[in-house]
């Protein structure tokens, strides 16, 4: 579907690259289960698309929040807990999740959209650690331990999501479907609109925008996003733990994001496979962990100023 | 005439942390006039536009645009009643096309600028206007290059363009010649005598020759205070003006 879709010709690859970039992306995901540990492809995915949401925010509006693991974290765990006490079907969790995270998300941008710059993170920030406070005292949420062993159910009711090869085309399609509503609503009229006001917000506000509701919309589009991989993401481990709400994640997903390309469609989710495959890679050093993928980023910083993707791009627009 | 008075301000005044840099300012811009702002820098030139489109709020005073008192709306409420702002430094969107740049201004009035859902092609309804406005200030060959690599006069008229697509009926323009070279200044002159039909335009301007040369009335303001008002005659021989403008061009 979206190998084929032709609108992306026109404004955001230009800057970016590659229509094959799509191509590949879709011929990888379909393979991938055959070539890696499926729980492995399935974590990037949903990460992928955390960080295609939060590229939304960051790379298409210019807003950098700093609170990202709450939309992913909380709808991790309304979707299990929605599943284990009331036994809601599996497709219902999973959009119980994504619109408790877009809520949270509008209850966010309503308070923090006002600031700009360093003092918007900073807010962010601030409402992620209570989230992460209120996950951590509630009765509901396992403490420490959070929610464990939760059945992945079946999909319809029909087809059980039990073994690893048929959830992880259940995520695929879902990454699919959120990537492709990232790519439409970056060339609606609405992106048109964005990126405009992270060109030039004075500007903006001189045309007759308030700006301030454009950036909410996208706020909360990115953080409903957020919350549909935070649900799948725990359906992958039936688990909800609070490494998702915990503020390292929301570092994690600005590190993927720079290092993929901000403002490149594809980036984030390289980004976010990188990411993963180091800390997996480098999982046995132990705490060496983090030392060893701050001294990865920075070098990639220093190196891809514009992000693997955006570098990618610039070389191939170059060559021609 | 009140009624012949599109935008009006009284007592308009503007504190920055006990600093006055507009003080109790009362202009009367007729419809239909290409009004002139004048005055040394830091007169308070600029601070007056952003008090009337509300991008500062005032301190005191009122501002009173087609009989309603517009002091408490929002910047972009302002906008949209056709009271529409230039800026001092150049004010395009730097990565955005020619055309695209233009798109931002008309794209409002379709309607759809929430609509995430729908693709980009139902903007091209919008490129015939554009392209309409674009050739009206000589960048219609330049549609489809990125902003940033224009030249600064050619940005200028952009940002021109780009205003022009609001339709507005009152026109604030800051500096629109600033920074031009002579033959530039030429082009944007003809093109704001050839925007005024119709509309009413306030602006600032240094360029005396081309203050004399499209104002019908002159505002001068000197340490955020009115100083003198009348036609370029009137006003260049006031010994009070003179004497603020000492050091500057006669
Ligand atoms: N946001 C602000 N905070 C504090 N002081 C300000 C602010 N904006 C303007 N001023 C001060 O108010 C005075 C008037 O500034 P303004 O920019 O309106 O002058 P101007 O007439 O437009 O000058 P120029 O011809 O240089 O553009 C200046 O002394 C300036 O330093
Ligand atoms: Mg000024």
């Amino acid at each position: 579907m979206i190998a084929t879709e032709p609108a992306f010709v026109p404004a955001g690859s230009r800057r970016s690259g590659i229509p094959w970039g799509y191509a590949v992306m879709v011929a990888v995901g379909l393979a991938a289960p055959f070539l890696v540990y499926p729980v492995f492809a399935m974590n990037v995915l949903c990460l992928a698309l955390f960080a295609s949401a939060f590229n939304l925010l960051l790379g298409y509006s210019g807003l950098l929040s700093f609170g990202h693991a709450a939309f992913l974290g909380a709808a991790g765990y309304v979707t299990l807990e929605t599943i284990r006490r009331w036994g809601l079907p599996v497709e219902l969790a999973i959009l119980v999740g994504t619109v408790v995270a877009a809520l949270l998300g509008m209850l966010f941008g309503v308070l923090a959209i006002r600031r700009s710059g360093i003092y918007f993170a900073m807010i962010t920030l601030g409402f992620a650690q209570v989230v992460y406070f209120l996950v951590l005292q509630m009765p509901w949420t396992g403490g420490e331990d959070g929610l464990q062993g939760v059945a992945r159910g079946k999909l319809l009711g029909i087809v059980s999501l039990q073994g690893n090869l048929a959830m992880y085309y259940f995520v695929y399609a879902v990454f699919l479907a959120g990537f492709w509503i990232i790519h439409r609503t970056i060339h609606s009229p609405f992106g048109h609109v964005l990126r405009a006001i992270r060109e030039n917000e004075p500007r903006a506000i001189s045309l007759g925008y308030d700006v301030d509701r454009y950036k909410l919309l996208a706020f909360v589009i990115s953080a409903a996003l957020s919350g549909l991989a935070g649900s799948m993401k725990a359906l992958v481990f039936q688990s909800a733990t609070l490494t998702d709400v915990h503020w390292h994640r929301s570092g994690a997903v600005v590190l993927m994001t720079l290092l993929g390309g901000m403002g490149t469609p594809m980036g984030p989710s390289v980004g976010a496979l990188l990411v993963t495959a180091l800390e997996n890679y480098l999982a046995s050093y132990g705490s060496w962990v983090a030392v060893l993928t701050g001294c990865v980023f920075i070098i990639c910083v220093l190196a891809f100023r514009r992000g693997i993707v955006g570098e990618l791009g610039a070389l191939v627009r170059r060559s021609f | 005439m009140p009624d012949d008075v599109v935008l009006e301000t009284r007592k308009l005044t503007k504190e920055f942390h006990g600093f006055v840099a507009v003080n109790g300012v009362d202009l009367r811009i007729r419809r239909g006039a290409i009004h002139a702002l004048i005055g040394p820098n830091g007169a308070g030139k600029t601070t007056v536009f952003n008090l009337l489109t509300r991008f500062l709020p005032a301190t005191s005073g009122t501002v009173i645009y087609r009989g309603e008192d517009i002091t408490q709306l929002r910047p972009a409420a302002v906008a949209r009643r056709g009271l529409v702002r230039s800026f001092q430094i150049s004010a395009v969107f730097p990565k955005l096309t020619v055309l695209e740049n233009v798109r931002v201004a008309l794209l409002r009035g379709l309607g759809t600028s929430f609509h995430f859902w729908r693709g980009q092609k139902s903007l091209g309804v919008l490129d015939g206007r554009a392209l309409e406005l674009l050739a009206a200030v000589d960048l219609d060959a330049y549609a489809h290059t990125i902003t940033v690599e224009l030249p600064y006069g050619r940005k200028r008229a952009l940002e021109l363009a780009t205003t022009l697509a609001l339709e507005p009926e009152v026109l604030l323009l800051d500096e629109p010649t600033a920074g031009m070279g002579r033959e530039d200044v030429g082009l944007v002159v003809a093109l704001i005598q050839k925007i005024s039909a119709g509309r009413t335009i306030l602006m600032v301007e240094h360029n005396l020759p081309v203050v004399a040369d499209l104002c019908d009335t002159i505002t001068v303001l000197a340490r955020g205070s009115v100083l003198a008002e009348g036609n370029y005659a009137e006003v260049s021989r006031d010994p009070a003006v003179l004497e603020a403008y000492i050091g500057a061009e006669p």
